[in-house]
Formats: structure tokens, sequence, C-alpha cells
């Protein structure tokens, strides 16, 4: 079962509300309520106002949840070609368990810390073995899994092609007697559309 | 030979290989660390609360045939196991070394976020104290994994997990999930007692 | 009571099966009338007793009985009842319950819509199925029996999975059963004929509307669980290579290169050795892949609670039906002759390409899928073969098909010549490579790979539309373009609404693939996102009570070119009985794209009104993979529509199955 796969305790960045300070705009500590009060404070109300328009443009464009777009592509890549060793078969990318976020922690250092994409692969399987690859490397073990189905397509079509012919050779076409012509003719015009 | 035999003779092989699968566990994955070096490490050790950070690290035990038990306080299965890791403590001069994983982190009850890394520091070992004089202390020491890296290192993704290491520091078997009377007599003892030679 | 009165009825219905799997058999073979005649009722009781069984197990079920073991396993007293009902086949036991309700009712349809198939063959193909289905009857009884009884009833149950929570799970896995159980027929078929020794074009023409109907049951049952892991997982994906998810695809690969090879052995009466195997491997691989669900071989998300001797009895089972029915074709194959001649380059030999084609990727599937145990098996370790490795093989075997989609409606029986399609098609594939080399530019990025699949999507498009008008101008004589289309067989038509089905498919892939967009952000409430050319406003979140859970709703405003759409509202739901928290994602649904929103969780966890991190995806073209889906399906009920296959059977046609057969 997958949620969100960037773990948001660790990398999310705490800011303060950029509304913290507006928010009081406007709600003095004065609570006399005399015209003259009003006229004094009316560029601020003008201000206020003014603000309230303003509104809708400061709603600002989310930011991103990562720091790094760049970094988080190259790990969502690398996470996806690697299996979750505590689920039932879920890639890392997609997992939410413990163990995944902790991974995804881990891969993300290592990106920072400027590690290929070949050494990082070479850091999990060193902890976890080949296990833990998606796509399985190619040793002597996996050759027939890499060229199988290549192997299986020609194979298939040749056979099909060597069967076929000998098929032809084996097969004599019977020509019709002229009782079985003349019936197939019948049988012909009797079923013909266009009649 | 009829030709037509070749679908069965296929067929046959395939149950052949399932069958053969009903006896295997494909979640019991083997660890690649067999055979090479334990993984370097620091971490702090247990102490008495108060006393001045002390520190652990498999250099250490160079020269000892030793294991070790990754556990936790949160973890059912270590619950399990601990009575037989206490046993074969009292029994038979094993050192046994603990490594506490993610104390408080792994524990779902904490927002990590919301704990000083000091104040983890001083639950961990608060908790793992009082679990150990509660349930037993089988180990020499405990070292504090508190975020689990050194875990990372070791290719831990469960807990528990038991190694045995040799005296040129070379993990020599690993053990995932609780270890049973059955695992120490049958596999580990043998083991222990080989290297030991 | 209820819970014993299904169990009595099961036992009683495997009775009933076992007289059905033998008497009917032996009687054809020593033709015993009424042994023959005993296959019909049996079957019509068979489906009545196991009717019976689970309506009991349904009652206890919405009855809320936690008497009985499996309904405390998987339901609770606070579960909607849609979802109490559909939970029935939520778990092992009545999955496989379900498994059976559908072989009786696919048994009885042949015992009451084939009155045109000659009695001792549909005695055999009935006495086939009443064997299958006592042996499934055997597995229920001896290790997976629904009406085990809990004593004392538990106080409450411990609830449906909330994944399952969904009304994907009130139509996929019907759907897909009846897809999987569907094959069983063409199954029953292809042994009876070998029994029988009488294998002919005619047996193809019986058994070909089963075979299709199966395959579109299965076609939209895979197309449904694709649909559902899509909008209901969170992230968009619609296909991950799990072992399960190959389970289901490999016996409609198989079943499509069946349905191709049947109307080579219709048309032409050859190839029937090819095809009956054909029939046997698709229903072999449906009892394959209950096999990997259940015994716990492969891991795999969608895998039942396992149990070895559970998987021992399947793989038994299995071993007896394949074994049996692939020695038997080895036994009667080598007598059955070859059928008429055609030469190396025509529509026979095209078909023939296809199913080669289909049967390597099938074969393919099936070692990517197993090789993980073959190399644990053979003490190489443990390996992992995941989405990775089928995305890189799988797709470039499919392209030579696609292609030859286009070519084979083209080609003459017989006898086709090269020269002549080069000709007919030239300018259909110069129209398709030019749609398909610059159509990639309007939607973004040119990639390689979108161009090809578009150039063949295309192709089949312009193709199909090509082969339609030239065979309604070549038989209008004299009458409008319009009367002479409606004279067109109903096959003719489901053919080309099939084909289509694979174009919009593979456009639909390929489009999603090559430029969907994604935005993972932290939404304060008011900030807006945008992507492809959608925005998207956050207004906060509510809390919000469910039948049997807590939800936070999210209010999202969808806006482009400055109007609001609509509102849409992703949930995070905490159900009762779970402790992890779910995602339901908020998805707008359209001709060309879907737009789809996602709750992550609240930044601060202690503030769930604050800022959330959401995330939001444009994905063009989705929705053409299952309206593709569906098209094909289409296409296969138009086919079984057409009228060749109605009760009312021409005499021309029985003369005519009769000239066959001489050949």
């Amino acid at each position: 079962m997958k949620m969100f796969d960037k773990p948001f305790t660790t990398q999310m960045l705490r800011r303060k509300s950029p509304w913290g300070t507006q928010r009081r705009h406007g709600s003095g500590g004065e609570s006399r309520f005399s015209l003259r009060s009003l006229c004094a404070s009316a560029p601020l109300w003008l201000i206020f106002f003014f603000s309230l328009l303003a509104l809708p443009a400061l709603a600002k464009e989310a930011e991103p949840l990562a720091a790094d777009a760049v970094t988080e592509k190259r790990l969502v890549e690398i996470s996806s070609e690697l299996r979750c060793l505590v689920c039932q078969n879920e890639s890392l990318a997609a997992s939410n368990a413990e163990l995944a976020h902790d991974l995804r922690r881990e891969i993300r250092t290592l990106l920072k810390n400027g590690k290929s994409d070949s050494e990082i692969m070479a850091f999990m399987v060193e902890r976890y073995g080949d296990f833990v690859r998606y796509r399985p490397p190619l040793k002597a073990s996996t050759l027939v899994l890499w060229f199988g189905p290549l192997l299986l397509l020609i194979g298939g079509l040749s056979a099909l092609f060597l069967y076929l012919r000998r098929r032809n050779q084996a097969i004599s076409d019977a020509p019709l007697s002229a009782g079985e012509s003349s019936q197939a003719d019948r049988l012909l015009q009797a079923n013909d559309p266009r009649q | 030979m009829n030709r037509f035999l070749w679908p069965l003779i296929a067929f046959v092989g395939l149950a052949v290989l399932l069958a053969v699968g009903l006896r295997l566990n494909p979640r019991d994955v083997p660890s690649p660390l067999v055979g090479k070096p334990a993984p370097q490490f620091s971490l702090e050790k247990i102490a008495a609360p108060g006393a001045p950070a002390q520190m652990f690290s498999p250099q250490e035990m160079r020269g000892k045939v030793w294991l070790l038990n990754v556990w936790s306080t949160w973890c059912v299965s270590c619950r399990q196991e601990h009575p037989v890791l206490v046993d074969m403590a009292k029994r038979s001069a094993l050192t046994l070394v603990g490594l506490n994983y993610k104390e408080v982190r792994g524990d779902a009850a904490f927002d990590i976020d919301k704990i000083a890394p000091e104040r983890e520091r001083q639950l961990a070992l608060e908790r793992a104290t009082n679990w150990l004089r509660r349930h037993g202390d089988p180990y020499l020491l405990s070292a504090l994994d508190l975020d689990g890296r050194v875990g990372i290192d070791y290719g831990v993704y469960g807990v528990p997990e038991t190694y045995v290491i040799d005296k040129a520091g070379l993990i020599r078997m690993k053990h995932t999930g609780p270890v049973t009377p059955e695992i120490v007599s049958g596999k580990i003892l043998p083991l222990v007692a080989e290297l030991s030679k | 009571m209820i819970p014993e009165i299904g169990h009595f009825a099961l036992i009683v219905a495997l009775g009933v099966a076992l007289v059905q799997g033998t008497l009917p058999l032996l009687g054809a073979h020593w033709r015993r009338a009424r042994w023959i005649a005993l296959a019909q009722p049996a079957a019509i009781a068979q489906a009545v007793l196991v009717s019976v069984a689970f309506a009991c197990l349904a009652t206890a079920f919405v009855e809320n009985d936690f008497t009985v073991l499996y309904v405390a396993e998987h339901s609770n007293s606070l579960l909607p009842l849609p979802y109490r009902l559909a939970a029935v086949w939520g778990g092992h036991e009545g999955s496989l319950l379900l498994w059976v309700v559908m072989l009786v009712m696919w048994t009885l349809a042949v015992a009451l819509f084939s009155k045109q198939l000659p009695e001792l063959m549909r005695a055999r193909v009935l006495g086939v199925l009443a064997l299958v289905t006592a042996g499934f009857l055997l597995f229920i009884l001896l290790t997976s029996n629904p009406f085990e009884r809990l004593l004392p009833g538990a106080a409450d149950g411990r609830d449906l999975n909330p994944l399952l929570q969904d009304p994907g799970l009130i139509f996929h896995p019907p759907m897909l059963y009846m897809g999987y159980v569907g094959f069983s027929v063409a199954y029953a078929f292809a042994v009876s004929a070998l029994l029988s020794g009488q294998l002919d074009a005619a047996w193809a023409r019986w058994s070909r509307p089963w075979t299709t109907a199966a395959w579109v049951f299965l076609t939209l049952g895979i197309a449904l669980g694709s649909w559902w892991a899509y909008y209901e997982l969170g992230w968009g994906g619609w296909w991950f290579w799990d072992p399960v998810e190959n389970a289901s695809f490999m016996p409609w690969l198989i079943g499509t290169a069946l349905l191709h090879s049947l109307a080579v052995t219709e048309k032409r009466g050859s190839f029937k050795n090819w095809t009956v195997l054909l029939a046997i491997a698709a229903f072999s691989l449906s009892l394959l892949g209950t096999f990997l669900v259940r015994s716990g071989v492969l891991t795999s998300v969608h895998a039942f609670a396992t149990d070895p001797k559970r998987g021992v009895f399947i793989l038994a089972f299995l071993v007896t039906v394949i074994g049996s029915s692939l020695a038997l074709f080895a036994w009667r194959a080598p007598k059955v002759g070859l059928g008429g001649r055609f030469s190396l380059f025509s529509r026979e030999t095209l078909l023939l390409t296809n199913n080669v084609l289909l049967v390597v990727a099938c074969g393919t599937v099936l070692l990517g899928t197993l090789y993980p145990l073959l190399v644990d098996a053979l003490g190489g370790g443990k390996l992992s073969v995941g989405p990775p490795y089928f995305d890189s093989v799988f797709a470039p075997l499919l392209m030579p098909a696609l292609f030859l989609i286009g070519v084979a409606p083209f080609a003459r029986w017989k006898e086709a010549s090269v020269g002549e399609l080069a000709r007919t098609l030239r300018w259909a594939f110069a129209a398709a490579a030019i749609f398909g080399l610059v159509a990639p530019f309007f939607s973004g990025q040119w990639k390689p790979l979108v161009a090809l699949s578009l150039l063949l999507a295309a192709w089949i498009v312009v193709a199909t539309a090509l082969n339609i008008v030239r065979r309604v101008q070549s038989t209008r004589a004299g009458r409008s373009f319009a009367a002479a289309a409606r004279r067109q067989p109903l096959g003719f038509y489901g053919m080309h609404a099939a084909h289509l089905g694979v174009a919009v498919f593979v456009v639909g892939v390929t489009m999603v693939n090559g430029y969907q967009a994604e935005k993972d952000v932290r939404m304060e409430i008011g900030d807006t996102v945008s992507v492809g050319g959608y925005t998207f406003r956050f207004n906060g979140v509510r809390a919000e009570q469910g039948p049997n859970y807590r939800a936070l709703v999210g209010d999202i405003d969808l806006i482009k070119d400055g109007r609001v759409l609509r509102k849409m509202n992703p949930e995070k739901r905490n159900y009762v009985s779970s402790a992890m928290p779910m995602t339901e994602a908020a998805i707008d649904t359209g001709f060309l794209r879907d737009v789809y929103v996602s709750l992550g969780e609240p930044i601060d966890k202690a503030r769930p009104q604050g800022a959330w991190a959401v995330r939001v995806y444009h994905k063009p073209f989705v929705d053409w993979i299952w309206g593709g889906c569906v098209l094909m399906a289409l296409g296969g009920l138009l086919a079984i529509s057409d009228r060749r296959y109605r009760a009312r059977a021409r005499a021309t046609a029985s003369v005519g199955a009769g000239l066959v057969q001489k050949a």
C-alpha cells in the first residue's frame, strides 16, 4: 500500500508562516472607536483595505517539497529500480515502510555527496545482495533471463518457417472431381451476396 | 519419440520446479556480507546514567569469536528470543554484543521531529537499561544505533538479527529473525566451536 | 444452522460433480444413452447446490455471523453492506467458492445454450467441466472450508482490509474469475475433442463463441484491476508486473493466440493440434495463476494468506488436470489430419506468426515471473525480477505484432501476394508514418519511442479503416455504402473493433509514459501549484466521519484559464480497524487527460489544519488505456453476436462442415 514516498519528516523546510506578522494588521491595541480615531487611522485602514484586495496575489505558488528537485528526481529513478525488502513486492520509491524511509534518506545523502548511480547501486548490493535490484544484473546466472526472450522469438519464428515448409511438401492439393466441382459452383451461387 | 510429448515433458519440468519451490521461503534473504569484514563503526555504549559516554567499535573484539545481536525494546520478536539469548550467554562461554537499533525512532509512539538529539540519546539509554534490567542482560555490552545507519551497513532489514563474527573480524553467519534453541545448538554453537579452534 | 446448510450443499455438490464427471464420459464412450442424458440435469443440480452454498455464506456476512471463522476474519459490524457482500470473496476460502460458482454457472450455460452441439460432444464437455469442479470442491472441503465455525464466536470481526473497501472489490474479482473460469470451457471442448478422437473444424466453430466470451471477461477483469490500482494506490501507477498480475496476463496472451488460431482452424481446418494445445495451455495458465497466488511460492502484494498444505493440494490438482490432458494430447494428436495446404505467405501464416509472437510474449512473462524461483531452487541465491526487466523486454516483442494487425486482414487465405499487399497498403503506411513522426511535437518533447508507438497505433487505425472501406466497396453490388456496410457480418466489425481497441490502448500507454507530469509540493492555505496547464488551489483540510472511518478531506479548487472548474477532495482516512492511514486520491477524469491529486502528510503532524504536502499529476490520455480494453471487449462481444453462432444452424453450415472434415 503506498501513500507518499517522500519522507516529510526529514526533508521539510520549517519556516514561519509568511502571514505571521501581517495578521496583526488592523487589529491594533486601542479599542476606542471614535470618529476621530477612525480618521486618524484612515491611512492604516486604506492600507488594510488594499492589502485585502491584494490577498489573491499574495497567495503564493506552492514550494516544492524537496529542497533539491534534481536530487529528488535521481532519487526516484534509482529507488524505482530497488526493492523494498520488508514489503510484499513494492519498489523502494513507492513503499511507505520505515526501512524504506531510512534507505531513501541514505541514498539522498549519497547523491548529495556526489556519488554516481552505479556507486549507489553497488552500495545497496554490498549490503543487501542482488535481491534488492529489480533489474537483475547481467551475470552468468541471468544470461537465460536476459537473452531468453530473444532466443525464444528467433526459435519460434524459425520453427514456424521450417514446419510450414515441411508441411507444404507433405500435403498435396487434391484437385476436385467433376461432381465436387459443380457442387462447389452451386454452393457459391446460393451464398452469393450479390444476389 | 512422439514429438507431441514435448508439452508434457516441459510441464513435468515446471511441476518439479514448483514442487521444489513449495519448500523454499521467498522472503528469506541471504546476506552478501558473509565472508566479508564486519563493517566498522564507533557507537556509544550503554553505561550507567550520568557516566561519561564511552564508545565501542568492533575492532576491540579482534582475536575473539563473538556474536552481534540487533535488538530493540519495541520489537516483539526480540522479547521472544531474549530468554534464549540469556540462557545461551549463561551456559556457554559465548560473547554477545548487543546493537540497540533505532530505540526511539523505530517506536511509532515517538515523533522524532519533536525530540532533540540529546533527549533521544537519554530516552534510548533509559529504555534500554530498564528493559535489560527487567528481562536480563546477556550482553557484554550494547551499542546504541540511534538512527539505524550502522544497521544499514550491516544489511539489517528486520529486528532481531544475529551475526557470528570470527577472530579476524569477518562475518561468518547471519541469522534473521528470533534465535531459537535449535538454531543455537544446531548452528551457532558448532560454528563458534569451529571458529575458536 | 445456515453455514451448515451451505457446507452440506457443497458436499452434495461434490457427489453430483463426481457422478457428472464419470457417467456421461463413460456413457459417451460406451454409447449408453441413459448415462449421457445425466449430464444436463446434473449440471443444473450442481448450479443450484453451489448457489445455495454461496447464498449461505453471503447470508452469514450480511447478518454479521461472527461464529463463522471466515466472516470473523474478513468482516466487521461497521462495514457497509455492499462491502460485506463483496467480502465474501475477499479472502482465500471465499474466493475459491466464487471460482466454483463461476464454474457451475459456465457449465450450466453450456448445458442450456448448446442445443446444436451433438449430444455425445455435449456430454463429454459437461463431464470434463464436472471433473474440474469436483477437484475444486474437494480442495475447498479438505483444506479451505469457508463454513468453519469459530466457537465461541468473536465479539466483532477483524474487518476487511481497508484497501479492499472499494467498489473495485465488487466488480474486479467476479469479472476476472469469469474470464479465468471461462477458459475451462475451451479446455473442456479441447479435451472432449481429443477423447472422442474427432478433431475437426466443426469443433472449432462450437468452441469459438465460448472462448471469445471468456476472453471478453478476462480482458475486462484485468482492465478493472488495473484501473482500481490506479485510483486506489494514490500515485497513479497502473501495472506493476507483480506475479499475480502476470498470472492473469498470461492466460490472456494465450487466450488471444487461441482466438486467432481458432479462426484458422474453423475457416481452413488447419492447425487443429496447435489450437487444442493452446486451449489446454490457456486454462493451465489459469490454474497456474491460482497456484501462484495461494501457495506462497512467490512474494506478491496480492497473495492470500498461505498454507503449505494448500500449496501441495493445488500442485497435485495442477499435475492431474494438466498432466492428463497433455498425455491425452500426446496420444491423440499424431492421428489428427493436417488440414488444407497454404502458401508460406498467406493469411494463415500471418495469423500463426501472431500466435508465435503472443506465445513468446507469454513465455517471456512466465520466465521473468518464475526466474527467481528457478535460481533459488538451483541454489543460486535470491534474485528479484521486477518492472525494469519486464518493461525492457516486453515492448519490443509486441511491436511486430502491432504491425501485423494492420497487414493480416488484407491477406488472402491460402495464398497472398507480398507485392499486392504492399501496393494496397503503402499510402496507409505513409500516412501513419507522418502522423507518428509529427504528433510527438504537439505534446512536448519529441521522443523516438513515442514516435514509433504512435506510428504503429496510427497504422492500425488507418489500415483498419481502409480494410472496412475496401470490403464494403467490393460487396456493394449497387447498394448504398451504408446498406452494404450493414450487410457485413458482425464478426468482421468485431475483429476491427478489437484491433482498434489495441491501437487506443497503445496511444494511452505511450502518452502517459511519455508525457505525464507531477509536482510534489508543500501547500499552505491559499497556495497554488500548476501542472499540465491546470492550476490547483489548496483551501485546507476538514475532518469528516465515515461509516467505519474518520477522514481528513482536502478542499482543492481545480482551475484552468482562470476559471474554477470544480472542487477536488482527496482524503486521508483512518479506519477503525487498521493502524495504517489510507490515501484516497481525487481524480478528475477527462477524455484526453486525468488530473490527479493526492494528500501526503500535514507538514506539522500536530496541526492538520495547517499546511500539507500535496502531490498533483497531469496524466494525458491515461483513460485510453482502459478505454482501449473496453473497445477490445466490445469487439469480442460483436464477434459472439455474429449470426453464425445463433442456434438456428443453417443447412449449408453443416454441409460446409462436412466438406471440410474430409480434408
